[in-house]
């Protein structure tokens, strides 16, 4: 088999194997599972930046947010559809991401994780200082009769497995094709080296920008379908903790791999919510939270497995994973 | 009050904030201008102090001031001594790989709150401040506890200042600024200055922590505004610049105090965090610092 037929074989059947988990899957992990999708979309979106093109933001949740405002806010306020939501959501991702990477790009190294912290956090508290709309930190909640698509009802679960499944497959594929086109290959080359690939005569900082926008609006298209799909929407998916989750995603399943991503996002959802009950139950009164258990696996990641679940597989077994 | 006391009483409330403020961002300018690590976790260093004074003043609470002073010397040396672990164990390794670092160093502030919220709890508790009385101005009464913050925060500037400018540690810390290689190859011990520096940085956070929180209250979240706040002054004043550093927070803490004043807190917080994340996109080596060699 040529190696390019090999990776869409994998990625398909990973579609496929997902695809097939709906019908065997117990309710409440069913419903786990199409979150995580949707997570792992966000995930994607941020691997394209940081895995692909090097560029390491601490504020990735202002683009899922804008989504996330952009359709919720049109739904609720406005009584607009899903898909003109849908639209709205994307377009204030493409605005956002466009503005912050001009802005930002001006930058490299740690002064552009700093600068785009703190724009996520100018979003963050903009959601705030306009809680007459947003309802702040509570948040709004969409109602059922709202989250219709055509003959489709957003809120019965298998529907909404498939429509999340859908936006999965989508993006999967999308940047399979991205990472693969020359475009990918230029970002990967500009995580590489920078200043060779200007000096090949690539316009690096054009290259960029793409890919703050692309990945920007990946993560808005996240965030878009996270409030149709769970009706909920608060100023919490803006905070910096939603920054910093896909980084940890992106990181336990490997940067710069097309199924790392999912793989980190699927694994750490489950650690999480798995350790949180076994270590409660047995050191009781601790008070253990997501706070010790994410912040214990970024130090042991970062310091005896950089390279995530996939990168270590792809280093050592499989060279030709994508 | 008419609209100048007004203004006098926001001053106040301004510099008092200015020289914590001074104090937390110093610490985190020394660990960038030496060591060339953002350390997010700064602000849970802040915490931790805050957190063990309240724990120290309890412990030794017949006795306010007595256990004011203790607090004042022991939390900043146990959150020292956190900061030294942390370094030899996890950023040496790393080698002080940028991005590597400011990856662990969001780990640790994350296991930090954590410590926090098992051994302290949920709950703000309030530290009994040492003294309590109030200064009679012509126009109303100022707590003489809130001056003698700034006082001490200006006392431990210029100790700072002293030996970072007049002593041999001060010129090793400087050497190793300046070229880390250079410093190797003339026998300095680079791997203690760095975990010295780092629990330093720390433990001035912790000091500015004891000294605010008979103000504020302790409490296990309290470490995200001193942390931005001080990345804020960090980056106004220039990276590594003690001077920029302290004529920043004056600035930020004086303009903080009087623009809540007039303003709602939430909007100040989003003009100030805008402007600085301006600065840093169109003149990243600050307002007052000089571009890099």
């Amino acid at each position: 088999m040529k190696p390019q037929t090999r990776t869409l074989v994998l990625h398909l059947g990973v579609l496929a194997l997902l695809f097939a988990l709906q019908f065997v899957l117990p309710a409440y992990h069913h419903g786990i599972m199409a979150r995580i999708m949707v997570l792992a979309v966000f995930a994607m979106g941020y691997n394209l930046l940081f895995g692909y093109t090097g560029l390491l933001s601490l504020g990735h949740a202002m683009f899922f947010s804008a989504g996330l405002y952009g359709a919720g806010l049109t739904v609720y306020h406005l009584g607009w559809s899903v898909p003109a939501a849908l639209a709205a959501g994307l377009a204030a991702g493409v605005a956002l991401s466009a503005l912050v990477g001009l802005l930002a790009l001006r930058t490299s190294g740690v002064a552009f994780m700093i600068v785009t912290m703190m724009f996520g956090q100018v979003f963050y508290l903009l959601t705030l200082q306009f809680g007459d709309w947003t309802r702040g930190e509570e948040g709004l909640t969409l109602a059922a009769s709202l989250r219709v698509l055509g003959p489709l009802d957003l809120t019965n679960p298998t529907t909404r497995y498939f429509a999340a499944l859908a936006l999965f497959a989508i993006v999967l594929l999308a940047t399979l094709k991205v990472v693969r086109a020359p475009f990918g290959r230029v970002l990967v080359a500009i995580r590489e080296n920078e200043e060779r690939t200007r000096m090949l005569g690539y316009d690096t900082f054009l290259n960029k920008l793409g890919a703050t926008i692309l990945s920007g609006t990946i993560c808005a298209a996240a965030g878009a379908v996270y409030a149709l799909l769970f009706g909920y929407f608060g100023s919490t998916f803006a905070t910096v903790q939603y920054s910093i989750l896909p980084l940890l995603w992106v990181l336990v399943g490997g940067a710069a791999t097309t199924l790392g991503p999912f793989l980190g996002t699927l694994a750490m959802y489950y650690l999480v919510d798995i350790s949180n009950d076994v270590l409660n139950s047995r050191f009781p009164g601790w008070d253990i939270s997501y706070l010790g258990i994410v912040g214990a696996a970024l130090i042991l990641l970062i310091l005896f497995f950089p390279k995530g679940l996939l990168g270590t597989i792809r280093q050592r077994w499989v060279p030709w994973l994508p | 009050m008419a609209f100048g006391p007004y203004l006098f009483l926001a001053t106040l409330e301004g510099l008092v904030q200015a020289a914590v403020l001074a104090l937390t961002a110093l610490g985190l300018s020394l660990v960038f201008g030496v060591m060339r690590v953002v350390n997010v976790a700064h602000g849970e260093f802040f915490m931790l102090g805050a957190v063990i004074a309240w724990a120290v003043t309890d412990a030794l609470s017949g006795n306010p001031a007595l256990g004011f002073l203790a607090a004042l010397v022991v939390a900043p040396l146990l959150v020292g001594a956190v900061a030294f672990v942390a370094d030899r164990l996890v950023l040496q390794r790393l080698d002080y790989n940028p991005e590597a670092t400011i990856v662990a160093t969001i780990g640790l502030l994350y296991l930090i709150q954590q410590a926090a919220l098992t051994f302290y709890g949920p709950e703000a508790r309030p530290v009994v401040p040492p003294f309590n009385f109030r200064v009679q101005l012509p126009w109303f009464g100022y707590s003489a506890y809130k001056l003698a913050v700034i006082g001490a925060s200006a006392l431990l500037l210029a100790a700072t200042w002293f030996v970072l400018a007049k002593t041999r540690v001060g010129l090793i810390m400087r050497a190793t600024q300046y070229d880390r290689e250079i410093a190797t190859a003339f026998g300095i011990p680079v791997g203690r200055v760095y975990a010295g520096v780092f629990a330093l940085g720390a433990m001035l956070a912790a000091a500015a922590a004891v000294l605010v929180v008979p103000i504020s209250q302790a409490h296990y979240l309290m470490g995200g505004d001193p942390l931005l706040l001080s990345f804020i002054v960090v980056i106004i004043g220039g990276l590594g610049s003690l001077r920029g550093t302290v004529v920043a927070a004056l600035l930020i803490g004086l303009s903080d105090g009087i623009v809540s004043v007039f303003f709602s807190p939430t909007l100040a917080k989003i003009i100030a965090t805008l402007a600085v994340a301006l600065v840093l996109v169109f003149r990243p080596q600050g307002l007052f610092g000089q571009a890099t060699r």
